[in-house]
Formats: C-alpha cells, structure tokens, sequence
C-alpha cells in the first residue's frame, strides 16, 4: 500500500516553472528520499505536498485519498529553513508549535515530557530559545516536528547544523520512526546518509523528475561494469578489459571492466579454474557519483 | 481552540507579558492623572492653614469691608504697629499686619501691608479686591444717584458664553466647545497613537517571524490568513487592553488620590477655587483661571455622552486599525529587512500624518467641505470623525463612514492576505510595488 501519490504535477511561478510534470509513489513504512540540486524544486514539491501552495494541475493521495488542508495535521513537517520565537521559552514554544498541530493541551505536555527526557534536554524547558547553540534549537525543532505522530514526515537537510554523534543520533531516531510504521520524505544533499537511509529515491533537477527508483537498483542499473579482484596469482580473463594489474606484497590487485553479457557467476567460474580468488567486489557507483553525473549531464530543459 | 485562537493567544501574552508593555500601561494613567492632580494639590496646600491677619484701622471706616472666609481671619486691633513688631503672642500666629492710616477714598495708597515673611500675591490681591469693592461702593453712594450701584453692576458684564446644542427633538443640551474639542483631540491622537504604534508591531512582528524562518515551520500547521489575521487580532487586543487599563487606572488612581486628600479634591479645589474668583478680581490669577476652567470642564461633563463617544472610539479604533494593520502585515511580509520597510511603509505613514492635520482643521470647521470628506474616506475618517464628533455629526454620516471603514478594511485585508501568502515563504527578492500587484491576482 501506498502512503503518498504524486500524480503529474505542474506548477508555474510567475511564468517559470517550478515542477514539470512531476510523479512519484511513496510506499508506506519506507524512507523515501528526494534529492536534488539547489533550486531544482524541491521545496516546491514539499510545500504542495503540505498544502501551503496548490498545484496548478496533477493530484496528490494520500492513503489512496485526495490530499486535503485537513490531512496535513497527519503530515510533519522539518523545513530546510527554520527557526523558532528567540525570546520565547524551549518549553512554551514546543508547546505552542504541538497545539497549532492540533494536540490538547494534555497530549502535548506528555509527549513533550518524553521526548524531552529521550533526548536528555529536560533542563532546556525554561531557557530562552536565544540561549540556546544551533545544533540544541535544531533538536528542539526535531521534536516538535515528530511529536504528534504523524503519519509522514517530511525532513528537509534534518542533519545540517548537527555534530556527528548527534547526526548519528538522529539517523537512528529516523529509523526507529519508520519501524513504528511512519513513511519518511527525506530531502538532502548528504547523498552517503541517502546510501545509509533511503529505500526509493527521486532525482529532481530543472522542475523534472530525471532518476527515480530503488536505491539498490538505481546503483546496478548506472553500474560501469567494473571489478576489482584480488588473487593470489595473476589472470587474464576471457572477454574482459584488464585496466590496472598491480602486485601489492605478493596480492595481485586487478581492475576490470567486464565485457558484455557476462554475468558476475561467469567470470568467477573462469576465473576459479585460473586462480585462487581472495577478494571479488563490483565497483557501484556512488549516490554522489550518480547524482553528479545525471545533474551534469542533463540536456537543457525543454518547452512545457 | 482553534488554530486561530492559539496564534491569537501567543501574540497577545507575549505581548501583555512584556516589560515595556506593563511600564507603559501602568505609568501612563500615573503621568496623565499628575498633570491634572498636581495643579490641583498645589492649590488645596494653601487652604490647609488658617492665617491671621491684624488690621489696625486708624479711620474705622473698614470693619464692614474685611471678612474673614475660611483662609483669612481678620482681627482688629488698637494697639500700635510697633507692638506686633516685637512678636507679641496672639495665640494664633501672625501672618501679616494690614495697616490702614486715612480714608482710602482720597488717599488710596493709605494702605500697607506688614509681614515677616514675603506676603504672597494671592492675599494681596484678595484685601486689594475686597477694600476696592467697598470703596468702590461708597463712591457710587457719594454720588447720590438713586440704583447707580445696580446700573454699575449691570454695566459691568462678564462676557461667558455657554453652547447650547438642540438635538433631533429640539432639546436643549448643554455642552462646553472646549470640552468637547479637547476630548475629540485626545481621542483622535489616541487613535493615531494607536494605528502607528500597533500596526508598526504588527509590521515587525511579521517580518521577524519571516526573518527568523519560524514562519516556515507554522504554515505547515496553519493558513498563512489564520496566522495574519491571528497575530493582527491578538495585537488588536493588546491595544483594547491597554486602553481600557488606562482609562480604569486612571479612574482609580483619581478616586484612592481624592479619598487620601480628604473629602474629595474636584469638590474642595473647585470651592475654592470659587471662593477666590468671588471678590472679582481681575487681577493676573492665572491659576484660579485655570481652576475655573476645570470647574467649567467638571460642569459640562454632565452634557457629553460619554457612552456613545466610547463606543464610536472603540469602532473607529478597530476599524482604522484593521485598515492599517493588514496593509503593515502584507508590507512586513514582502521586505526582507528592516531597513526595506521604510520605503513600503511611507504610502501607509503619509495619510495618517495627513489624517492628524486634517482633525486639526476639521476641529476649527467640523462641518466644512475638508471635515466632511475626510470623515467619509477609509484612511482618514477614524481619525478625522473623532474630532467631529462632539459637534454632533448628523447620524446618516457616522453610518456611512463605518460602512466604507468596515467594507474598506475587509478590501485590504483581502489584498493584505494574498500578498502575505506569497511574500511570507519569498526571500532574497527585491520586490517593487508591480511584483505585490502581481502577487495579489495569483490565484
């Protein structure tokens, strides 16, 4: 089952476009993440998908249901850019921002009491929220975005501003959310935490959608066919293009490119009748490498 | 609640909790009552103390003449001048010895006053008023002219004129121009006060939400109208509060002042005040000038409605404000900075200011062509009809000048709402008046 459908939305800002016939599916219970170049139309997507701005044409479901103003209580929402009242207490702002999500007055003390204990920051409750450093306000803004339960959460860059060990924290929190049944929309430009986190990715550069799918299969599907083998002697496959062949203290080291229709069994059955096989890897390229080429080597944008 | 409830009740505790505001609002109704009371006190000190005086009346002609009233006593003597000299104990102290040496009729500078300390203007002028009357008196009996004394005090005209006002049914009212000038002009620059200093919070409580960013984590909870609409309405209502804390804190502190000062300061001071006018003396009183006309003030406060004038206060405040401040909110929302306000906010400031100069002019013609037209237009009138309307404006007038007020700020709220929706989650963009049109006919 699906939790959320984007069904080819177009938006036009003052004569630009914004999204150009953008779809996407996410399942529930899975993190999704949408990447993108800065100002590719990201947070436009975002902000459709939690009713600040309407679309111009195209749908949106969620649970299958036409997407409406009152759904987005069920919706969490972590902008890329945030901020809270600097004068205003810890306690009394996260109380404020639970209540206009729509939490009694009762649920929200609770909740917050938990999370603030979870996160070890109870003592921050009566401190102004000026007092506090960036990466404190950004775990403050982390719970108030979480606190109501909602049925998706949206994170846009959640990691910018934190420290590694609370980066880390923070990834886990994210997991522990979607194994209690949350779906995630993860927006960032951090492609190793996307390797780390995300099951389904959306690629968006110029107001359209150019890769989309699963991490996994996006990785093998851009593969370069390439090996490296480590053996104890060296080899010279049949239908390969060796690149390197370096001894490394007696472990011979070998870059290849495989040749086509060989399939990775294939090779290695060559190859066990050759040598003793140490190590045998496929060189996948990176989200960074993937999303680097496809921003790079995208042709210019055509009419609408 | 409602969502809208909740923003409404930040803005406002926010607000109400802040030390600037409690300052201002409890400090205020001190100031305003001091400049009344103080003037007041000042005088009533005088009374407190009975003085005496000696007269040694060497003509005898002047027993008749010197009345003791509750501040002075009068006591005649025969002993000689140098025997008070030398301090003799009366029993009750001395303030001043008045000497009287030849019949003042002939010889009027037969008069001194002795006295150990400085004598103050006050008691002069009160014994020059009371022995000229009665030589006065006795000149015109000089003359043998019979009822020349009722013709003098016919001649003799003090020039007061009351205003009257016939309402619809042809009753007489009695009312005071100046009061009710002066109550037009305080509630105009109230409403003036109120519409730059509210609407400016409203600007910049807007554009700190934007420049902070918060805005982007609140309009994932709530319309960017409910936010506007709920951050103008709590304002709003800091406003009515501290109008309303004004007027009781005024109200009280007058009361527990009048209370502590015994028997009640508007009653005694006016007296008083009365009591020294009496003897008619034209003599360079200032203060009693103004003591009279507070006793003026006090008279014709019975002849004002103040209920109505309340009412019509609280609606233009309301209404001018609403104008106003959803125009400052869509300003603070398409700027990014401070500095960049001032240039939006000029088309708002500058009928305002003009709104001030037109109550000014419409106070001294509050039926002229200026008064009456600026009392109908949106931008002027809460201003402008707070000074007409103590001159009893016609009713169909008031009507529909709150008709355009209320259709206007719905209009501007309306344009003020779709230019706040784009321009809130719109940053590092210099925009010029055409970009906010263009933004309000999104659809």
């Amino acid at each position: 089952m699906n939790l959320l459908e984007i069904n080819n939305v177009v938006k036009q800002y003052s004569g630009q476009l914004a999204l150009n016939d953008v779809s996407l599916i996410v399942p529930r219970g899975s993190v999704y993440g949408l990447l993108g170049p800065n100002g590719a139309g990201k947070t436009t997507l975002i902000r459709i998908i939690n009713c600040i701005t309407a679309p111009d044409s195209g749908e949106i479901l969620l649970n299958g249901k036409k997407l409406t103003p009152a759904d987005v209580r069920n919706i969490g929402y972590l902008p890329e850019e945030r901020g809270l009242y600097k004068k205003m207490k810890v306690g009394e702002q996260a109380m404020y921002l639970a209540r206009l999500k729509g939490m009694t007055k009762h649920d929200a003390t609770k909740a917050l009491k938990y999370w603030f204990e979870k996160f070890e920051i109870q003592d921050w409750w009566n401190k102004k929220v000026e007092e506090l450093s960036k990466g404190m306000a950004q775990k403050v803004q982390f719970i108030t975005t979480i606190l109501h339960n909602p049925d998706l959460l949206i994170f846009d860059e959640p990691f910018s501003g934190f420290d590694p060990v609370n980066a880390d924290i923070l990834k886990k929190e994210i997991l522990a959310l979607r194994d209690k049944g949350a779906t995630i929309i993860f927006s960032t430009h951090n492609m190793e935490s996307v390797e780390e986190l995300c099951e389904n990715i959306s690629l968006v550069n110029k107001a359209r959608i150019v890769l989309q799918g699963k991490v996994a299969d996006i990785r093998a599907s851009q593969s370069t066919r390439s090996l490296v083998i480590r053996s104890s002697t060296p080899f010279t496959p049949y239908n390969c293009n060796i690149i390197s062949q370096t001894d490394k203290n007696g472990m011979f080291e070998t870059t290849l490119v495989k040749g086509s229709n060989l399939s990775n069994n294939e090779l290695l059955a060559e190859l066990m009748k050759q040598t003793d096989i140490v190590s045998f890897e496929e060189l996948l390229p990176t989200m960074n490498d993937i999303f680097i080429r496809t921003v790079t080597t995208q042709p210019p944008k055509g009419g609408v | 609640m409602s969502k809208i409830g909740i923003i409404i009740s930040r803005e406002y505790t926010t607000r109400v909790m802040k030390k600037s505001f409690l300052l201002l609002t409890f400090l205020t109704p001190l100031l305003f009552v001091a400049m009344i009371m103080i003037p007041l006190w000042l005088s009533n000190i005088h009374d407190d103390t009975l003085k005496n005086i000696i007269v040694i009346d060497k003509t005898g002609l002047y027993h008749d003449a010197l009345k003791s009233n509750d501040t002075y006593t009068f006591v005649f003597s025969d002993k000689p001048l140098d025997n008070f000299r030398k301090k003799e104990k009366t029993g009750n102290e001395l303030t001043a010895v008045l000497y009287i040496t030849a019949d003042l009729s002939t010889k009027p500078n037969a008069v001194s006053l002795y006295s150990e300390k400085q004598v103050n203007v006050e008691l002069k002028s009160y014994i020059s008023g009371l022995l000229g009357d009665f030589v006065q008196k006795q000149k015109l009996a000089g003359y043998n002219i019979p009822n020349l004394k009722e013709v003098v005090e016919k001649s003799k005209t003090n020039v007061d004129i009351s205003t009257i006002k016939w309402n619809a049914d042809g009753q007489e009212k009695e009312g005071s121009a100046e009061l009710a000038l002066i109550i037009g002009m305080i509630s105009a620059f109230l409403i003036y006060i109120f519409i730059m200093s509210y609407g400016s919070q409203v600007m910049s409580g807007v554009l700190q939400e934007k420049t902070s960013r918060i805005v982007e984590v609140i309009i994932s909870s709530v319309k960017p109208f409910e936010l506007m609409m709920g951050k103008i309405i709590g304002i709003a209502l800091v406003g009515l509060t501290q109008f309303f804390m004004w007027i009781a804190l005024t109200l009280i502190i007058t009361a527990g002042l009048s209370v502590f000062m015994g028997g009640g300061i508007d009653t005694e001071a006016i007296q008083s005040a009365q009591q020294i006018n009496m003897p008619g003396m034209q003599s360079g009183m200032s203060q009693s000038d103004t003591q009279s006309m507070i006793t003026e003030i006090y008279k014709s406060l019975n002849g004002f409605d103040f209920f109505k004038t309340l009412v019509l206060f609280i609606i233009y405040f309301l209404g001018g404000y609403l104008l106003y401040a959803s125009l400052f909110a869509a300003i603070g929302s398409a700027v990014d900075n401070e500095t960049d306000t001032q240039q939006f906010s000029m088309p708002l400031t500058i009928p305002i200011l003009f709104a001030i100069y037109a109550a000014i002019y419409s106070a001294q013609n509050p039926d002229g062509p200026l008064a009456f037209w600026c009392s109908l237009i949106p931008f002027t009138s809460p201003i402008v009809m707070m000074v007409r309307l103590p001159f009893d404006v016609p009713a169909w007038q008031i009507v529909l000048s709150i008709v355009i007020l209320v259709l206007s700020f719905i209009g501007t709220t309306w344009i003020a709402g779709k230019i706040y929706r784009t321009g809130i989650l719109m940053y590092g963009k210099k925009v010029s008046w055409k970009e906010l049109w263009r933004w309000v006919r999104y659809k």
